[in-house]
């Protein structure tokens, strides 16, 4: 083996466990839902090329409204669906679209877009 | 409107003025409002009108004097956008304007998205005076929206039609220089071009470099988006089919660079050649791709517009004796609507007055027009065909069934497929892991592949990274639910969601709830047996006048018997019920006995060989009475509950499906059987209890199998929740979706088959595109990396993978739409 296909392997490798470590093994950190006056722990969602925040942190048997706002075309982020509640919304460009559930129980519950390119997690504690 | 001494006259529209007391609380209600001079209600038309002093007292606090006294009062509230809106205090100036204006209750303007929200009292304010006191403030209404809120769709449309036409100009222009850079990558094959630029020369340098900064261009004009949308995923530490394009393209751009400006570093001439095409031509065609699956896209959600161009525009409506031509959002519940041959129904309601024939194929699915008399409900946006006439308005706005309907399918639509939460896990893996394979490509290509190694294993890399696009797999599964629900709110079938679709596709039994679902409900008069020396007119007559008294529901069977056959009933002189026996009266003199065998036997009349035809009567399921006149045995008039036209059809087709059809009745065995006997339906569940409904679900899914429960969705709530399908039957307006799975508009079991034919159609769509995607990658992988090459000597370019990829996401989306050509059989 020569000394450059030698470099070339040890580059992909590299690159290969930084792939695995970026995508799979690194935890995203949570935002806690903040609780309003009117009893609802409320998170502002940005749907631009993911979402962001995209775990949230909510608390179990109080009700959570997630506002979703659109702030780009594509047409894969056009529907949010959380399946785990039944909710799904329409998410027009620019407008900002309240989504609410109740969670019940403890766990980790995803929600995504319709095509599931983009998704996140809702946390119930 | 005015009244004397600068009073002013409002009329309030008070929806639940029921008693007659209730007219005096509300005129003590009233009264008790300072500045209200007089009040006088009308409890017939349920209107209070109120001299008041304006300058003392407004209409919203009449209206707040009416709530607090418990009384809903006819309220309209309407959204419209207001043009030319630029500063919020264009805001404050509009709501002002609004609120000054008499009868309207309150106004919101919002500038995010230009729209105004006023609530107005139509009898004082219409429409024209608010759009009036827009204009006083300075600012136009434009065009209201109709009720079902079809502005959003149109948005949706709108955007789309937007990025539709951007995508267009981005693939021209990537089309234009890709075209010229695939011919200028290769001069050489070109004989006029080759003497031009031939290799190594200066001339060919430049040109490239030209190339590389137009192909720059070309990723930052048409390729942008996959840039961005690469950058904005990796912040999420997510990739997508954004990021593989980007990498694949950015990665031939920056070799390409290298080998035009650093030729040296490269061991041969040959490495140093530049693929530039790759990059442009790669992200014009998937642009292209793109382009026309937002086409496709935009098809696949016509059900929900063809459901929403059913709406009327306008509406004629009678008011203070005159017919208004007014827009349909302003009708309220309670007004009278007319109706004119050929013309649209505008909202839900009962028809008072008149009668027609109304072909309501648009929202039932039911081909022939049905009759309307007064008494009977109809459908808001079903077409009125012949006849003229009046009808009370019961549901308007985003409460008519239309407006319910789109709703659901809306948010059916944008439901899962189970089977889609699989997809989902998988595609969650998919990115990164073919962004390493792309990686292991270069390294096998370069440690053990043919020279010109590098060139080799760049090719293998980016072919894999652009083949490998999960759009087509991300896509499968959507787009046909979106079709195949639409699908069924065309046929008069509403599915719930990607569940029932799913679970409707694998059902082995269907269980029938008899009475409603199988039968009308309701019983009629069958059969009439003639004693000796009676005619059929003589005892429907006198059995209709005697059963007229009676409250038994089987009593009303055979009056409405004896109408039908326009026979004069007449009235009873006595009238005696003999509890679990029959009737005892006299009509016209004669003494009528009416009911069973054993009151016969009481009373010593002779019956007969009509025993023996009252059996065979039973054992068809029906209820026979005897019928004595003056001690004579006149007759047996039976009583059943017939089947309805296209039961027998409907249970045909389940079982031509290959589903086994369960009868369920709370009716004895031989009724049951009797009906079953009609229709084909072997097993029957009698005397089944109400409570006991839903046991008897459970026992068949434990016998193994899945099970769909049929009923009309009022007392079989928890039997069709406990099925793995519950579909309802809803007649009309009156739709219990809450229940049931699948709701079937149209009463009748039809709709069972199309619901279940609709579900499989679909469900296959959804497999042949998920295996089309799998297969698709599956192939296209292994042969980007090259497997094939030290076999075959077959290598995929670059410009042949971008192709595949997109002809991936458009044979998915047009096989969904595919799915539309399904016609129920």
């Amino acid at each position: 083996m020569t000394w450059d296909r030698a470099v070339v392997d040890v580059a992909g490798f590299a690159l290969i466990a930084f792939i695995v470590w970026f995508f799979w093994l690194v935890k995203a950190k949570g935002v806690h839902a903040a609780p309003t006056s009117g009893g609802y722990q409320e998170q502002l969602v940005l749907v631009k090329g993911g979402y962001t925040p995209d775990v949230i942190v909510v608390e179990a048997g109080k009700p959570v409204r997630l506002n979703f706002v659109r702030q780009e075309s594509a047409s894969c982020s056009e529907m949010v669906v959380l399946p785990a509640f039944g909710k799904s919304a329409k998410l027009p460009e620019g407008a900002t679209v309240p989504v609410e559930f109740l969670p019940k129980e403890r766990g980790e519950f995803e929600f995504a877009c319709q095509m599931g390119m983009f998704r996140g997690k809702v946390i119930v504690e | 409107m005015k009244a004397s001494h600068g009073l002013r006259r409002v009329e309030l529209a008070i929806d639940n003025l029921t008693c007659s007391n209730c007219a005096q609380t509300v005129e003590q209600a009233l009264r008790s409002v300072p500045g209200v001079k007089a009040v006088a209600v009308n409890r017939a038309s349920g209107v209070a009108f109120v001299d008041h002093d304006p300058s003392e007292t407004s209409v919203g606090a009449l209206y707040g004097a009416l709530k607090a006294a418990g009384y809903r009062t006819g309220s309209a509230k309407v959204r419209f956008h207001i043009k030319g809106m630029t500063c919020a205090s264009c805001v404050t100036a509009i709501e002002g304007a609004l609120r000054a204006t008499p009868g309207v209750l309150s106004a919101h303007v919002s500038l995010g998205n230009e729209e105004a929200l006023v609530e107005y009292v139509p009898a004082t304010a219409d429409l024209e005076a608010v759009k009036a006191a827009v204009a006083s403030a300075g600012y136009a209404v434009a065009d209201t929206p109709p009720p079902v809120s079809s502005t959003a769709l149109d948005r949706e449309t709108e955007e789309r039609d937007r990025e539709y036409r951007t995508l267009m100009r981005q693939w021209w222009f990537g089309a234009a220089v890709g075209t010229f850079t695939m011919i200028m990558s290769y001069p050489w094959l070109f004989p006029g071009l080759g003497r031009l630029f031939p290799r190594d020369s200066h001339s060919l340098w430049y040109m490239w470099a030209g190339m590389g900064v137009a192909s720059l261009a070309v990723m930052l004009y048409s390729g942008r988006h996959f840039f961005t949308g690469a950058w904005q995923a990796l912040k999420h530490r997510s990739a997508n089919m954004h990021t593989l394009i980007a990498l694949g393209t950015g990665v031939a751009w920056i070799y390409s660079t290298i080998a035009l400006l650093f030729p040296g570093m490269f061991p041969s001439r040959e490495f140093a050649d530049v693929y530039y095409d790759v990059t442009v031509v790669v992200i014009a065609l998937v642009d292209l791709g793109l382009a026309m699956e937002l086409n496709a896209k935009g098809r696949t959600s016509d059900a929900i517009k063809k459901l929403i161009g059913l709406q009327a525009k306008t509406a004629r409506v009678l008011r203070d004796r005159r017919e208004l031509d007014i827009p349909v959002e302003e009708v309220l519940v309670g007004d009278t609507v007319v109706v004119r041959p050929g013309e649209k129904i505008p909202v839900d309601g009962t028809v008072v007055e008149g009668s027609s024939a109304v072909d309501e194929s648009m929202v039932t699915g039911e081909s022939l027009p049905v009759e309307k008399r007064a008494g009977d409900e109809v459908i808001g946006a079903t077409m009125n065909t012949t006849g003229a006439f009046h009808f009370q308005a019961t549901k308007v706005g985003k409460d008519t069934a239309l407006a319910n309907i789109v709703r659901m399918v809306q948010d059916a639509q944008g439901s899962k497929v189970p089977i889609q939460r699989i997809v989902d896990v998988v595609s969650g893996f998919f990115t990164p892991s073919v962004a390493i394979l792309a990686i292991l490509g270069f390294m096998v290509w370069y440690t053990f592949g043919p020279e010109p190694r590098v060139v080799y294993g760049l090719i293998v890399a980016v072919t894999t990274l652009i083949i490998a696009c999960p759009c087509a797999l991300g896509m499968a599964t959507p787009m046909s639910l979106t079709t195949g629900v639409g699908l069924g709110a065309l046929n008069g079938v509403l599915i719930r969601g990607g569940d029932a679709l799913q679970s409707a596709e694998k059902l082995q039994t269907v269980i029938l709830d008899k009475t409603g679902t199988i039968t009308h409900g309701k019983p009629v008069l069958t059969d009439v047996v003639l004693g000796p020396g009676f005619d059929e007119a003589t005892l429907l007559r006198l059995a209709g006048g005697v059963e007229k008294s009676s409250e038994h529901p089987l009593a009303a069977a055979i009056v409405e018997g004896a109408r039908v056959r326009k026979l004069e009933l007449p009235t009873p002189a006595s009238f005696a019920a003999i509890p679990g026996h029959g009737i005892e009266a006299t009509v016209e003199g004669l003494v009528v006995l009416l009911g069973n065998a054993k009151l016969m036997r009481d009373r010593k009349v002779a019956l007969g060989d009509l025993e023996a035809r009252a059996q065979q009567l039973a054992d068809d399921g029906k209820t026979p009475m005897f019928a004595a006149i003056d001690g004579k045995p006149a007759g047996i008039v039976a009583v059943a509950d017939t089947v309805k036209s296209d039961s027998l059809m409907a249970i045909q087709s389940l079982k031509g499906l290959g589903l086994e059809v369960v009868m369920m009745t709370g009716d004895n065995e031989r009724t049951g059987k009797a009906i079953a006997r009609q229709v084909g339906i072997e097993r029957v569940l009698a005397e089944v209890l109400p409570q006991d409904k839903a046991f008897n679900v459970q026992k068949l899914q434990l016998e193994g199998k899945r099970v769909a429960m049929v009923g009309d969705g009022i007392n079989d709530a928890p039997a069709l929740a406990q099925a793995d399908v519950g579909f309802a039957i809803g007649t009309g307006t009156d739709v219990a979706i809450a229940a049931s799975d699948i709701t079937l508009i149209k009463g009748s079991l039809g709709g069972v088959v199309t619901a279940i034919q609709i579900s499989r159609a679909t469900m296959r769509n959804v497999y042949q595109n998920l295996t089309g995607a799998f297969i698709y990658n599956m192939l296209g992988l292994p042969v980007a990396l090259g497997l094939l090459y030290p076999l075959l000597g077959i290598l995929l370019s670059p410009l042949l993978a971008a192709l595949a990829m997109s002809f991936s996401s458009v044979t998915v989306i047009g096989n969904a739409n595919r799915l539309k050509r399904w016609r129920p059989s």
